[in-house]
């Protein structure tokens, strides 16, 4: 970031030119007992060079190099080098998104394209230029569908993302919202207490597709509950599992939103993250943030706007269902440079590599002698296995002294599964790393831990 | 500017005609006229149960966006199906084409207490 000095005699040329005094007098609008009077609780500043050694070694505490079987919304994919050379363009590479059509052609019709392949994956008919991240992304389709239906209550259910959850309740706090939480049975929502749960107040359903289990939800089964008492279908999908399931349009979603960072976004401790929001036709007036179009201009060339800008706050101001008037536009412009990448054929192809490799993973775990599947059911790319001792001593140890991040630690989320590890795979996962996977859970099967008592 | 002597209105300037103890509703030419071009007419599914002065919808224009209020208590029993396709209709045709939902009233007294064709006009000139 470029440092701007900012001297003495500057400070007092531009109190000067704004005819103030001192820059107290700034502060004046502000109550006397709400100023602080004295300086911040900092240590004193340092040289450049010793704030670099400092820094660095911070971030040489990070323990980087892992092999990564965490997932849980998050993956480790291989992104082709070409994705970060056309997005770091300094084109796309600005402050903040460029809208006007007059200077932006190029950044619209990528958040075109982007809503185009957001559309082909989902099978819907609108999708917009994306949200910060698939949980903000879901709290948004939440309060459109309260918004558009008049009701007070949602129910989600309890095999969403738990992040996403949160995300949730903290965007509708404040609002008079009834969210009611449906249990999973067996790892997958529990239909006959989602079908209790709905009446006649609900706005929508929210499941995820996989769900957090990495397990397959009945989404058309809950469409029909959902559609009984006129609510809206939310589906929270994960994109590359999309690849290769039937899309949550033909299982009757209304609403379907995810986490786009699989779609070549590198992992970077949480973020920045990239979320998708596609709705069917009878809502588009309804989807939150930007949505750009393709139009012909005055002399009929093929161009790109924003359209539809009555739905938020420019114009709908306090009417408006949705306060943000942004996208993700790098994530976004990541997102798509990749899936035109891949095609459909090539994320349908890492889609497929995934499952193959987490089956190889599920094989290799559920055959040690103390793991086994915490649940029944069809898995995508992701499972749970049941570990002998608690998750969070064996991921602690696997990293530390195998560099391997085995998984997610469930008790972190849930009650009562403490000895339940989410294992993820992605194409980039090697037969070797799955043996060595193997290999270092094995040490914790109990035979191995009692030998060494 | 149209002002049909037979209607009541509301200061928020929807129209009211009575047909039985069922009403149609709309916005009036001068509410068109103020708006603009109308880009979306948002109405309520039929069904809705509504109390007087209660929003049953808003209207979209080029550059606002302004609540729909019911004139009268009641239950919402039909919405203009056109103007989902059409919402320019509204501007077109205000007191007729472009009524917006019709309504089953469920207090005539409240009827009494719209404004009367001239009362709106004094309102709006």
């Amino acid at each position: 970031m470029t440092y701007i000095p900012n001297t003495d005699d500057d400070r007092r040329r531009m109190l000067a030119k704004i005819g103030v005094g001192k820059i107290d007098d700034l502060l004046r609008p502000i109550p006397e007992k709400l100023q602080l009077k004295t300086l911040l609780d900092l240590p004193e500043s340092v040289s450049e060079m010793d704030l670099i050694r400092e820094i660095e070694g911070i971030s040489n505490e990070n323990k980087t190099g892992l092999t990564l079987f965490a997932g849980g919304g998050v993956y480790d994919h291989f992104i082709p080098t070409a994705v970060e050379t056309i997005t770091s363009r300094p084109e796309f590479v600005t402050a903040y998104t460029p809208y006007q059509a007059e200077v932006s052609q190029g950044t619209l019709q990528v958040i075109y394209e982007f809503q185009t392949h957001i559309c082909r994956l989902t099978g819907m008919d609108a999708a917009n230029a994306s949200m910060y991240d698939g949980a903000s992304a879901a709290a948004e389709a939440a309060s459109l569908s309260l918004g558009k239906t008049r009701r007070s209550k949602i129910v989600v259910s309890e095999t969403v993302n738990p992040l996403f959850r949160e995300v949730i309740a903290t965007y509708l706090s404040g609002r008079g919202v009834e969210i009611m939480v449906v249990p999973h049975n067996g790892g997958v929502t529990d239909l006959n207490k989602l079908e209790d749960a709905v009446d006649e107040n609900t706005a929508c359903v929210i499941l995820a597709q996989p769900n957090f289990f990495g397990l397959l939800e009945d989404i058309e089964a809950a469409s029909d509950i959902v559609h009984k008492v006129k609510g809206y279908m939310v589906a929270a999908v994960d994109p590359v599992a999309a690849a290769i399931l039937k899309t949550p349009a033909e299982c009757g979603a209304d609403i379907v939103v995810g986490e786009g960072q699989p779609l070549g976004i590198p992992l970077n401790f949480g973020g920045p993250l990239l979320g998708f929001f596609a709705v069917k036709q009878e809502l588009v007036r309804y989807l939150p943030g930007r949505l750009a179009a393709r139009t012909v201009d005055e002399d009929g060339n093929p161009g790109f706007v924003l359209t539809l800008q009555t739905r938020e706050q420019h114009i709908r101001r306090d009417k408006a269902t949705s306060n943000i008037c942004t996208n993700q536009a790098l994530c976004a412009t990541m997102a798509t440079v990749y899936m035109s990448l891949m095609g459909r054929k090539g994320l349908r192809q890492v889609a497929l590599l995934s499952m193959e490799k987490a089956r190889r993973a599920a094989d290799k775990l559920f055959g040690l002698q103390a793991f086994e599947p915490f649940f029944e059911g069809d898995f995508v790319r992701e499972f749970v296995v049941r570990t002998p001792i608690p998750a969070k001593e064996i991921i602690e140890k696997t990293v530390a002294d195998k560099s391997i991040l085995p998984g997610v630690n469930l008790g972190r989320f849930y009650n009562g599964m403490d000895n339940a590890l989410l294992v993820a795979c992605t194409e980039k996962r090697t037969t070797a790393e799955i043996e060595a996977l193997g290999d270092a859970l094995g040490e914790f099967s109990t035979d191995a831990v009692l030998s060494k008592m | 500017m149209e002002i049909p002597a037979e209607l009541k209105y509301t200061k928020e300037h929807e129209w009211l005609k009575i047909e039985g103890n069922t009403a149609v509703v709309g916005i009036t030419e001068y509410a068109q006229g103020e708006l603009g071009d109308i880009v979306f007419v948002e109405l309520p599914e039929a069904g809705l149960e509504v109390k007087a002065m209660d929003a049953f919808g808003t209207i979209e224009a080029v550059k606002a966006v302004s609540d729909l209020y019911s004139p009268v208590s009641g239950k919402v029993l039909e919405v203009n199906p056109k103007l989902e396709d059409d919402p320019m209709i509204v501007n077109r045709e205000p007191f007729g084409e472009g009524w917006m939902i019709k309504i089953e009233i469920t207090n005539m007294e409240e009827v009494d207490s719209l404004l009367s064709a001239d009362d709106y006009k004094k309102l709006v000139e």
